[in-house]
């Protein structure tokens, strides 16, 4: 990937094009609030840049995604003229572009898009299942939009409340949709594979449940000053990080769900094949393996600033641990035993669970330093 | 027959160490492993468990380890084999992978390289220089062989990825040793062999025998220590098991002052402590500055954080209460101490806990919004889902005291004590909470203030009511308010007068469950509700009565019975009531403080600290590698006038055929030939 990346001679002007809005972006940013950042937050500026450009260089369909959601968070910060009132007031924000009213969006896009999905499998409709790839672009853009939009609207509470929103677990729902969204709409374009959607938009329909039960019920969405513990901007890196490790590992849980059926002689027409659907879970799950590695360390740096050790043998580092090592021991049993029957599937399966336990479960039953996480 | 072949155990044990299957495993049983520590609650005190278990599974548990399985030997065992297994690993692939990497295998027959998965051939030679200028640019390293008329150009790229194998799995190793230096592993081993030993009794810190003390020298520890302001230490202390060891520090601590900021919120913002660390010997400063969450200092290769904050011992005013005369004197004390005391004829110890300075509470949504009327709650919802901004009712209930009162039979009650007045619509009230066992909630008593939003008023009334002396004065006001027309004869008054007496001496026996209780003995079922009703109309009356003659006997002018008032001696009756059930007669009001904070800092020497991260980088490095190079070969053979291409990867996929197919088309002549 990365040769073939970063390789002058094979880009396209729009390549070019894309590349200079993002420095032009990182530009403008750098002039407004460079009297605010220190040198930590202007090399992370700058690293941000080269990566979003190596990202929608990567996958090119990011060179058009990424700047429509640009727009549409920056339409919605206009609107609000830096007063947050205006969030109940103003037409556009009220229904369309404030950050709660696009998390809305997004669910409704991912609810129809499911259906799609459905729809386009088992009728083996092409036309569904590109509505289903639409409304899912349009649930990720929704989704991102939100995340940006709430960034600001933060900074309105207060200039001191104001974060990026990774700090609790309704921010990082959103994050996780948006992350498996993606991943999903990658792997379906590089596949070929549309009808996967049908079963990795169940797991995101799933999260999606939970942010409307986590808003109505728990006010969860109410944006939150930072406590002490969370000034860290290891927390900026950590947090996305370990979101890419559980997307893809949601991600090839439901691919394993997938295969499970095709194995037994079901659906087989109207999912991708065996092998693509075992080709992408492993592709998955090693996106996944890289990034939750990383997040590990990360969040190993970042305890060590903060509780002054860097393993503490806590229940969330304990899970985390837990987690790495069952999807160690996975790729090595497909890669170094060479497995690749329903003994790989049900264990991608059984990983969701594992995750899911060291994401939520833990925040729910074991008490700990992460505390804050909880429900 | 067939003979059995003999395997030395010394091979069968290498294979079994270094295999696959003991790895995966090994990666299996730790993950199981470690959920026990996570269920189960790590390094209690001791005494938790015993309750928790029973002295039975406590004496199973304890020996294994169950209660800090993470330093277990057992678990301990697990890592270290998985090291070892990691090594031979490493030992076992590395000449084969050396050999790969230095390879070119320019030894391959057109026969091998036509049993390869992805190979073609076409007529015709294509230009060299091309060929070797496209493997160039593809990234690929080459070796030429020119043997009997046939040129064979063996290239390949993508030894990172073999590399990556000995990064991460290396780095396995490397972080497994970064973390033992930092473990405590070496304490371990000195507790072993016996000159070491925990203590478990609660000493002063300057009594700890040395065989608990580690002297300044230790390489690596982590420890707490917790200071007042203006306090000091060059000492902290490290939990092991039940007990705990003091460790020496190359120097000497000092907390010169500790603050906490609140965003306009009211959640705590900022954590930090102004420190000053000094020479251990001549007392001079070494450095100096400020320690918050998330921004430790490190002096000397003794990283300083800041862990926790509290009451360091402030200095506190009561007012003293007694409950059964109504009498007031004044208590001086300090917070986390304890100190005797007489109430009534009985010694009691007073044991302050902590003063809290804040207590924010989270007083529900605003009144406004919870009235609205059930058209609209949809409205409400929405409206409410769509909005970032919490709108909860944060309210600061001011300065709080929690202390034990513990009779001379080891007894005690718990109470936590507010020094604000709590603003209830308008209407002032003083808090206190009491409990009688520590997993009790606190039963809160909200004792009414009078007009100078002093608790004296409602403290005279009381000691009032409460005197036998004074039940027929007031009965008999009671009786004659009640007959003040004269409409009744004289022998009702006379009974009259008799029931409000009882109904004093019923309330002060125990409150309103004395009178209930008496109701319940007394009068019959179908006429109780109605008694009921009558006697709290009596007993409300005869209130206003109490109070009128409590302040004439202090000489004080009589309440107006308005709105207000009333409702002061309804509450006071209220308050009355629940003082019964409230321990020993007391009420300790707290009335002043002079605040000394403390703070919690974890100091550590982490000396594995950057091997761990070293390791960490190397293994990000390594995996990347495996996941993302592909190491790739490709033979070009050209021989007699027919050229052959083969390609072969150790990872087969869907990319790796599309790689194929790009150097095939862009090095095999453009002649159709029998593409495979
Ligand atoms: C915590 C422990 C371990 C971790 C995290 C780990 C990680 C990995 C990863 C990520 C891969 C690449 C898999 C792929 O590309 O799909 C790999 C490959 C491999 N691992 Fe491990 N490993 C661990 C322990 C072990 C042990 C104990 C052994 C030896 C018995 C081992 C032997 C191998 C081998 C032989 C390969 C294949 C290398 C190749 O052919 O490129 N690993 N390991």
């Amino acid at each position: 990937m990365t040769a073939a990346t970063l390789n002058l001679r094979s880009r396209s002007p729009f390549d070019f094009a894309f590349a200079v809005l993002m420095v032009i972006a990182c530009g403008i940013a750098f002039a407004r609030y460079n009297p605010y950042m220190d040198y930590y937050e202007q090399a992370i500026l700058l690293g941000a840049t080269l990566a979003l450009i190596a990202f929608g260089w990567f996958w090119r369909a990011m060179r058009t995604f990424l700047p429509v959601c640009a727009l549409v968070a920056l339409t919605g910060i206009y609107i609000y003229q830096g007063d947050l009132a205006r969030g109940q007031t103003a037409f556009w924000l009220k229904y369309m572009l404030a950050s709660q009213s696009l998390v809305m969006w997004m669910c409704v896009c991912f609810f129809l898009a499911t259906a799609m999905f459905w729809l386009g499998m088992l009728r083996r409709s092409a036309t569904a299942l590109s509505i289903g790839v639409g409304l899912t672009w349009a649930a990720a853009t929704a989704a991102l939009s939100s995340a940006l939009v709430r960034w600001y609207e933060s900074y309105l509470i207060g200039s001191d409340v104001g974060h990026i929103p990774v700090s609790n677990l309704y921010e990082v729902f959103v994050l996780f949709c948006l992350i498996t969204s993606l991943m999903y709409l990658y792997y379906a374009a590089r596949f070929n594979a549309r009808s996967m959607g049908a079963f990795v938009l169940l797991v995101i329909s799933a999260a999606v449940g939970f942010i409307l039960w986590y808003t109505f019920d728990r006010q969860a969405h109410e944006i939150q000053p930072l406590i002490p513990a969370l000034q860290s901007w290891w927390m900026k890196i950590h947090v996305p990080a370990n979101f890419i490790g559980y997307g893809a590992f949601a991600l090839s849980a439901m691919l394993g769900v997938a295969q499970l059926l095709v194995s037994r002689g079901i659906l087989t027409t109207r999912l991708p094949s065996y092998d693509t659907l075992g080709e992408v879970m492993y592709k998955a799950i090693s996106v996944g393996f890289l990034f939750f590695t990383i997040a590990t360390i990360l969040g190993a740096a970042w305890a060590a600033d903060a509780w002054g050790g860097y393993w503490s043998w806590d229940p969330k580092e304990t899970w985390a641990l837990i987690v790495w090592l069952n999807y160690a021991a996975w790729l090595h049993v497909r890669l170094v035993k060479g497995w690749r029957g329903e003994v790989l599937a049900w264990w991608s399966v059984v990983g969701l669970l594992v995750t899911t336990f060291a994401f939520l479960g833990v925040n729910m039953f074991l008490s700990g330093l992460h505390s804050y996480g909880g429900l | 027959m067939k003979t059995r072949r003999y395997i030395p155990f010394r091979h069968a044990l290498y294979d079994l160490l270094s295999s696959m299957r003991f790895a995966i495993s090994l990666l299996v049983v730790l993950s199981i492993a470690s959920i026990i520590g996570t269920v189960l609650k790590q390094n209690e005190p001791y005494s938790n468990y015993h309750f928790e278990f029973g002295d039975f599974w406590f004496s199973i548990f304890e020996p294994i380890g169950l209660f800090d399985v993470y330093h277990a030997g057992w678990f301990l065992g697990i890592l270290g084999f998985l090291v070892v297994s990691l090594s031979l690993c490493i030992y076992r692939h590395l000449p084969g992978f050396v050999r790969e990497i230095k390879s070119y295998r320019a030894s391959a027959t057109a026969n091998s390289l036509q049993l390869m998965q992805h190979h073609a051939s076409g007529a015709g030679t294509p230009d060299q220089a091309a060929v070797l200028a496209h493997l160039k640019t593809a990234g690929f390293r080459w070796k030429i062989r020119d043997e009997d008329g046939a040129v064979l150009i063996a290239a390949k790229r993508g030894s990172w990825q073999k590399l990556g194998y000995f990064f991460a799995h290396s780095a396995m190793i490397v972080i497994f040793v970064g973390g033992l230096m930092d473990g405590n592993l070496p304490l371990k081993i000195r507790e072993l062999f016996g000159n070491k030993v925990a203590e478990t009794r609660d000493l002063p810190q300057s009594k700890v025998p040395p065989q608990s003390r580690l002297d300044a020298g230790n390489g690596s520890f982590r420890g707490n220590v917790t200071l007042a302001e203006g306090g000091g230490a060059d000492v902290v202390f490290i939990n092991s098991g039940n007990g705990y060891f003091v460790q020496e520090l190359p120097f000497v601590l000092k907390l010169k002052q500790f603050h906490v900021e609140h965003y306009s919120t009211g959640q705590p913002k900022k954590f930090a402590s102004d420190i000053e660390v000094l020479d251990r010997v001549s007392g001079k400063r070494i450095t100096s500055g400020t320690v918050e969450v998330n921004k430790p200092l490190v002096v000397d290769g003794v990283a300083i954080y800041q862990s926790s904050f509290g009451d360091g011992g402030s200095g506190l005013t009561f007012a003293r209460w007694d409950l059964a005369t109504g009498q007031k004197t004044a208590l001086a004390g300090r917070s986390q101490a304890a100190q005797a005391i007489r109430i009534g004829n009985d010694d009691y110890t007073l044991e302050t806990g902590d003063l809290r300075v804040f207590n924010i509470e989270n007083m529900g949504k605003p009144a406004a919004q919870t009235s609205t009327v059930a058209v609209s709650q949809l409205e409400q919802t929405l409206q409410s889902a769509r909005s970032v901004k919490a709108d909860h009712n944060l309210r600061n209930l001011g300065p709080s005291i929690q202390f034990k009162l513990r009779d001379s039979a080891g007894q005690a009650t718990e109470y936590l004590n507010y020094l604000a007045p709590f603003n209830d619509e308008g209407t002032l009230y003083l808090v206190t909470g009491m409990r009688r066992a520590v997993s009790d909630a606190f039963a809160f008593v909200r004792i009414p203030l009078d007009d100078a939003a002093e608790v004296d008023t409602f403290q005279r009334l009381r000691a009032t009511l409460l005197d036998a002396k004074n039940w027929p004065e007031i009965a008999r006001r009671t009786a004659d308010k009640a007959f003040k027309d004269g409409a009744f004869s004289a022998t009702n008054h006379r009974e009259f007068q008799a029931v409000a007496q009882n109904v004093l001496q019923q309330f002060a026996l125990g409150g309103f469950p004395a009178l209930e209780r008496f109701l319940d003995a007394k009068v019959p079922k179908e006429q109780r509700q109605n008694v009921a009703q009558t006697y709290l109309k009596i007993l409300q009356g005869a209130a206003i009565d109490a109070m009128e003659l409590a302040q004439q006997r202090a000489g004080l002018p009589t309440l107006t019975m308005d709105a207000a008032h009333y409702r002061f001696l309804m509450d006071s009756l209220v308050a009355n009531s629940a003082l019964f059930d409230y321990g020993p007669p007391v009420y300790l009001q707290p009335t002043g403080f002079t605040e000394v904070k403390s703070s919690g800092f974890q100091l550590t020497r982490s000396p594995g600290k950057n091997i761990v991260y070293l390791g960490s980088i190397l293994l990000v490095l390594g995996i990347f590698c495996m996941f993302y190079v592909r190491e790739e070969r490709l033979w070009l053979r050209m021989a007699g006038g027919r050229t052959l291409i083969a390609m072969s990867s150790n990872r087969r996929n869907r990319d790796f055929d599309r790689e194929f197919e790009r150097h095939r088309d862009a090095l095999l002549p453009q002649e159709p030939g029998d593409a495979a």
